[in-house]
């Protein structure tokens, strides 16, 4: 799934509004082929876009530290005509946040811009997308971050180790009970991770895994969600765990997905009704009040995982530039009582419902 | 305590006395102080708010890339964005829009909501209904003040003026922290509505913390186009105030006339009441009040009168400042900050200095006459008939002649900062001497006039020659009234005559038409042009390109006018004003610089000039400096396909039509609106209109001066009732004595309206020679400092001799209503008074 909170409205300028089908965006069908690298690019036609990294590092001399690096794309639909290279066809944004159990709070920065004048460009031939001084972009090697925001900065290299992993059916992945409400979606789960982490003068070398997003879609999201749930997990015998579950009024989920990827490769996709989320833990912030269930236990088909924060207070409040607050943090799962992995956990809603 | 009360009631008692010439001094020194303070305060409330407006504009900005009104390549953007030490780099585009059907602007400004949130945020609307709205080419967000004077709320749709077609925005919020009179748009935006794309206005920077700000101004300021500015963004605060300056400085000198008219009306006021109470003063003496205690009361009076009319004068001026505000706007009507709301606060220092010149003022005032009554002998000055010793002290010194020497010789020198301060203090030497001069004037004069037959003229005559010091003080002040009356006459009369000539010179051409009435969104393109071209009855037209550039950082910038100029023969389209150089052949190519461009940047003819034109630095040689009355800041003009060449501009803004023969103006004027598209945003006027029209315009806004000479009148009058009350109260006896020996109340008065126009017609003279002398001084120094701007002396004969008529007719008349009340006594009594 994957629609970060962060991204349901940088600046609130995402938000896809109720518009009629015919809304002059293409379509997400089923069976579309995809066609790699050209589909690690940006897709500039659709409505919306994200490249989301998520993961954990270690470095000497610190604890496991759960980091975050996203870049949006939007395509808001307005001045399409305007002959000014101004003209705001496509809007794209950046966030960043480093989980550092020793500061006990999420450092976290963004960027916002339109694109033009090579200052905020997503390329469409391949992953390559910059916001001012941010970017992401692949390479022979794998993908290659480069983040300086105001606390810290980020000059990472995400490694694939395994091949690409489409979501849902081939690519094609719904959201909810109406075929439109779908997006194409593709993982990258198990990177290596390398690089340097800065906070302040030092840079320190961390290495790590990560798992990337890519997904692009022109839906609408289901008018009964007030908010989602979201995990991926790099699992320690090499396989990969998503799922996701979308929350109506009630608080109870009215879709789910995900799919697990064997160490063996094989791929077992989920029907709606295999997905659960149960919360095993609640914790309010002292800041805003807001609860949320931040360890879980998660059952896709027979496999069960428990999972529990890196530390509790994972909480983004954006509200002064995306207008929301949400939880999104890095977290380690067990199996039977045993470490199974690590990934991150993503919980929206909780707040308010996400106005989309 | 008692002490005090019987001083209080010693001193006091006479000021009541003369209560109307007590009001008038109190009246002068208020309006004087009033004027002062109220410029003061309008002008320190418009740098408030314009250095506010400025910082909310600019935000966190430390350095802004500014470029002319047609702006600069947007390609710059990226290259400034990108440098090391900038953090975020803003652009902005900006556009004095005119309101389609109106003949007002309003400031639009485009911006990029992403970089403006982080250097601007005062103008991003966080908090938007669709915060799309803040991107969309059509949506507009209005500051409260310019929401206010729109009457203009979301939803509504503003439209404005572009090219010769419209532009129509829908209003999507109010933005409240935005200051003045703008509106925001997204920058692609009004780049595409206003036909700017590709251009930036500025762009403001933000520097990276702990970089050099001053060493990355110097390294973008050489690598910058031509014409395209690098500065801080209070930089504009100061141009904003060099606009403005010389009429502040104007204005202050008006108060200064003022409180220097002032303290010559507490000087006549006290030195007639001090006549009047000579033997009473003498009596305080005697009575052993020392000659120290005297004059310090004395002064003290001058003190009260000081300090009560210049506290008034800080009332009114805070009301005065007020009305201004309301009424004209900060600038005092020269429309230099519109769009800028002030609050009016107050200023304590300005405040003080304006009390305490008023103070010292009045203290100036009364310094003679008070020490001169406390250097009269007791004795001497208790006896009857001893009242003319006081003006005897103002008798011949001849420093006068050496004091207008100086004035002159003063004038020769240039501005101070730009400022004509000679020129104001050869003025007041001018003054100054010329009043030193009337002893010796009055005798010389009164010796001259012919004793007529009449006994009462006889008299009058006699009395003159007699005691020619009781003249003094009637004449000083007719001679500081006539000489400013007569000065200020001459040069706004030479003014207008100028400008009707200049008028005639440059409005050649049979019907005139414009799109840049209000605001810069107005142009004419070429298919425009072409269209105005082959309006029927259009045998020739003439188009003018006006753009503008910026010559020098703390200074606004000089129009710049392509137009159809013959460099063979350029007087025959331009006032030109002295000497013509045509450019040898391989020579830069001509332009032709209005005066205050020829003044203020050292462009004379001959020079070699660097104009920065489509971004490069062309060389042209000054070919002449021409008359231009019409743009205070300065105009450069170049030939019309030269700048097209240079440019590759070929839009138009006004333009001047020939009329083919037997067409008539008004059918071809209703072509021009019916049959061209967008015809009807043309303000479209023939020559005689225009020249009606900037003749109104200038009698409006010199009617200021106008009541200025009526209040000088009032001023030389009262100063010649004050002197004739003193001179008829010293002579109420030898008025008795002549009603004894037979003459007629009758001829009495007319002895004394003689005696009034005898002193009138001196003053007059005087004042005449004086103020023709000050109005060469205002004429050429002091407006030529001020606004560059040469004209030809006019003198206006016929206004001059019906205000001599009437002068001398007021003096008869005010010296014979003066002496009234003395004539009212009983003869008898009158006699019998101290003999």
């Amino acid at each position: 799934m994957r629609r970060r909170a962060f991204l349901a409205a940088p600046l609130a300028l995402l938000a896809p509004r109720a518009q009629a089908a015919d809304d002059g965006f293409p379509p997400v069908v089923p069976g579309r082929a995809f066609e790699f690298p050209r589909d690690h690019g940006a897709h500039p036609a659709f409505r919306t876009e994200w490249w989301y990294v998520t993961g954990w590092l270690e470095g000497e001399g610190a604890p496991p530290r759960g980091f975050q690096v996203t870049f949006f794309r939007s395509r808001p639909r307005i001045a399409e005509a305007n002959p000014s290279a101004f003209a705001p066809r496509q809007l794209l944004f950046a966030h960043a946040a480093l989980a550092d159990p020793r500061a006990g709070r999420l450092a976290h920065d963004q960027r916002a811009a339109r694109a033009g004048f090579g200052l905020a460009e997503a390329q469409s031939e391949d992953a390559d997308i910059r916001v001012e001084d941010w970017s992401l972009r692949r390479g022979p090697g794998g993908y290659a971050a480069r983040i300086p925001a105001r606390d810290f900065a980020f000059d990472l290299a995400f490694a694939p180790t395994q091949p690409v992993l489409l979501q849902g059916e081939g690519g094609y992945s719904r959201k909810g009970p109406l075929a439109a409400q779908a997006s194409y979606y593709y993982s990258q789960p198990q990177l290596a991770v390398s690089g340097t982490v800065a906070r302040g003068a030092d840079g320190a070398r961390v290495t790590g895994r990560a798992w990337l997003d890519h997904e692009w879609s022109s839906e609408v999201m289901a008018p009964e969600a007030v908010g989602w749930d979201w995990v991926g997990l790099n699992l320690a015998d090499g396989g990969a765990l998503m799922a996701f579950r979308m929350r109506g009024r009630e608080g109870a989920s009215f879709w789910a997905g995900g799919a697990l990827r064997a160490a063996d490769g094989g791929v077992r996709t989920f029907a709606p009704g295999e997905i659960r989320f149960e919360p095993l833990r609640h914790w309010r912030s002292p800041r805003t009040e807001v609860e949320y269930p931040v360890a879980m236990r998660v059952r896709a088909g027979d496999l069960a995982v428990e999972v529990e924060p890196l530390f509790d207070d994972q909480e983004l409040d954006s509200r002064a530039s995306t207008g929301t607050i949400y939880w999104e943090g890095a977290v380690r799962a067990r199996a039977d009582g045993r470490p199974a992995g690590a990934g991150y956990l993503e919980l929206t809603g909780y707040w308010r419902p996400l106005k989309l | 305590m008692r002490r005090g009360a019987i001083a209080l009631a010693l001193f006091a008692g006479p000021l009541w006395e003369s209560k109307g010439r007590f009001v008038l001094s109190l009246a002068a020194i208020a309006l004087g102080v009033a004027l002062g303070y109220a410029v003061q305060l309008v002008n320190q409330s418009a740098i408030n708010e314009f250095t506010q407006a400025v910082q909310a504009l600019s935000g966190s900005a430390d350095l802004q890339v500014v470029g002319p009104r047609a702006g600069f390549d947007e390609r710059e953007y990226p290259r400034l964005a990108r440098l090391p030490e900038v953090a975020v780099a803003s652009p902005v585009v900006e556009v004095d829009a005119r309101l389609a059907g109106r003949r007002e602007s309003l400031r639009v400004l485009g911006l990029d909501v992403f970089r403006a949130a982080l250097v601007q945020p005062a103008l991003v609307a966080t908090d938007a209904a669709d915060a799309l709205d803040t991107l969309r080419p059509d949506a507009i967000f209005l500051s409260p003040a310019a929401a206010e004077w729109l009457r203009a709320g979301a939803g509504d749709e503003l439209r404005f003026q572009s090219g010769l077609g419209e532009a129509a925005f829908r209003v999507a919020g109010i933005l409240r922290g935005a200051p003045g009179r703008v509106a925001f748009a997204d920058i692609a935006g009004v780049q595409a509505a206003f036909d700017r794309l590709g251009r930036l206005s500025r762009v403001e920077l933000r520097v990276l913390p702990g970089a050099d700000v001053a060493a990355l101004r110097a390294r973008l300021a050489a690598g910058l186009p031509a014409g395209v500015r690098v500065e801080r963004p209070d930089a504009a605060v100061e141009r904003g105030a060099s606009l403005s300056r010389s009429y502040r400085v104007n204005l202050n000198v008006l108060a200064l006339v003022a409180l220097f008219t002032g303290g010559l009306l507490v000087f006549s006021t006290q030195a007639l009441a001090i006549v009047r109470r000579r033997a009473h003063l003498a009596l305080l003496r005697t009575l052993g009040v020392t000659r120290r205690a005297l004059v310090a009361g004395l002064l003290g009076e001058a003190l009260a009168v000081g300090a009560l009319g210049a506290g008034l004068g800080l009332l009114v001026g805070y009301a005065l400042a007020q009305a201004i505000v309301r009424v004209a706007g900060v600038d005092l009507g020269a429309g230099l900050f519109r769009g800028v709301e002030p609050a009016l606060g107050f200023d304590g220092v300005g405040a003080g200095v304006f009390f305490v010149l008023g103070v010292a003022v009045a203290l100036a005032g009364s310094l003679v006459p008070a020490l001169e009554a406390g250097r009269a002998a007791p004795a001497a000055a208790l006896k009857a008939g001893d009242e003319q010793r006081p003006f005897e002290r103002l008798t011949p010194v001849w420093p006068g002649l050496a004091v207008i020497a100086a004035g002159a010789a003063g004038s020769a020198l240039p501005p101070v900062a730009g400022l004509p301060v000679f020129g104001y203090v050869a003025i007041g030497l001018i003054l100054i001497g010329a009043i030193m001069l009337m002893p010796r004037a009055a005798v010389a004069f009164f010796g001259l006039v012919r004793t007529p037959p009449a006994p009462a003229l006889r008299l009058a005559v006699a009395q003159l020659r007699g005691a020619p010091g009781q003249s003094m003080l009637s004449l000083a002040t007719i001679v500081a009234a006539v000489s400013l009356l007569v000065s200020m006459t001459i040069m706004v009369a030479s003014f207008r005559a100028s400008l009707g000539t200049w008028l005639d010179q440059v409005l050649p051409a049979d019907l005139y038409f414009r799109t840049t009435g209000a605001g810069d969104s107005g142009f004419l393109r070429p298919a425009d042009q072409a269209a105005i071209a082959r309006v029927p009855g259009v045998r020739r037209v003439e188009f003018i390109r006006a753009q503008n550039l910026l010559l020098a950082g703390d200074r606004p910038p000089v129009t710049l006018l392509a137009r159809a100029v013959d460099p063979a023969d350029p007087a025959r389209a331009l006032p030109i004003v002295g000497r013509v150089i045509v450019p040898a052949a391989g020579a830069p190519p001509p332009v032709w610089v209005s005066e205050p461009v020829a003044d203020v940047y050292g462009f004379v003819p001959g020079r070699v000039v660097e104009l920065p034109l489509g971004g490069r630095a062309e060389r042209f040689t000054v070919a002449g400096v021409w008359r231009d009355y019409a743009r205070t800041q300065g105009t450069v003009v170049i030939e019309r396909d030269r700048y097209v060449a240079l440019t590759g501009d070929r839009d138009a803004n006004d333009g001047a039509v020939w009329l083919a023969g037997g067409a008539d103006a008004g059918a071809v004027r209703d072509a021009l609106r019916s049959g061209v598209s967008g015809g009807e945003h043309l303000d479209i006027a023939a020559p005689g209109e225009i020249r009606a029209r900037s003749l109104r315009a200038f009698d409006r806004t010199f009617a200021v001066t106008y009541a200025l000479e009526l209040a000088a009148l009032v001023i030389g009058l009262t100063g010649l009732s004050a002197s004739f009350g003193a001179l008829v109260l010293a002579r109420r006896r030898e008025f008795g004595m002549l009603r004894h020996v037979g003459m007629t109340r009758r001829q009495i008065g007319a002895m004394l309206a003689a005696e009034g126009m005898l002193v009138g017609a001196l003053g007059l003279a005087v004042g005449l020679a004086a103020g023709f002398v000050i109005s060469l001084v205002l004429i050429h120094v002091v407006n030529r400092q001020s606004f560059h701007w040469t004209m030809e002396l006019a003198v206006p004969w016929l206004p001059l001799a019906a205000f001599c008529a009437t002068l001398l007719a007021a003096a008869a008349l005010t010296a014979l209503f003066s002496a009234r009340a003395a004539m009212a006594d009983a003869a008898a009594r009158a006699v019998k008074d101290d003999w």
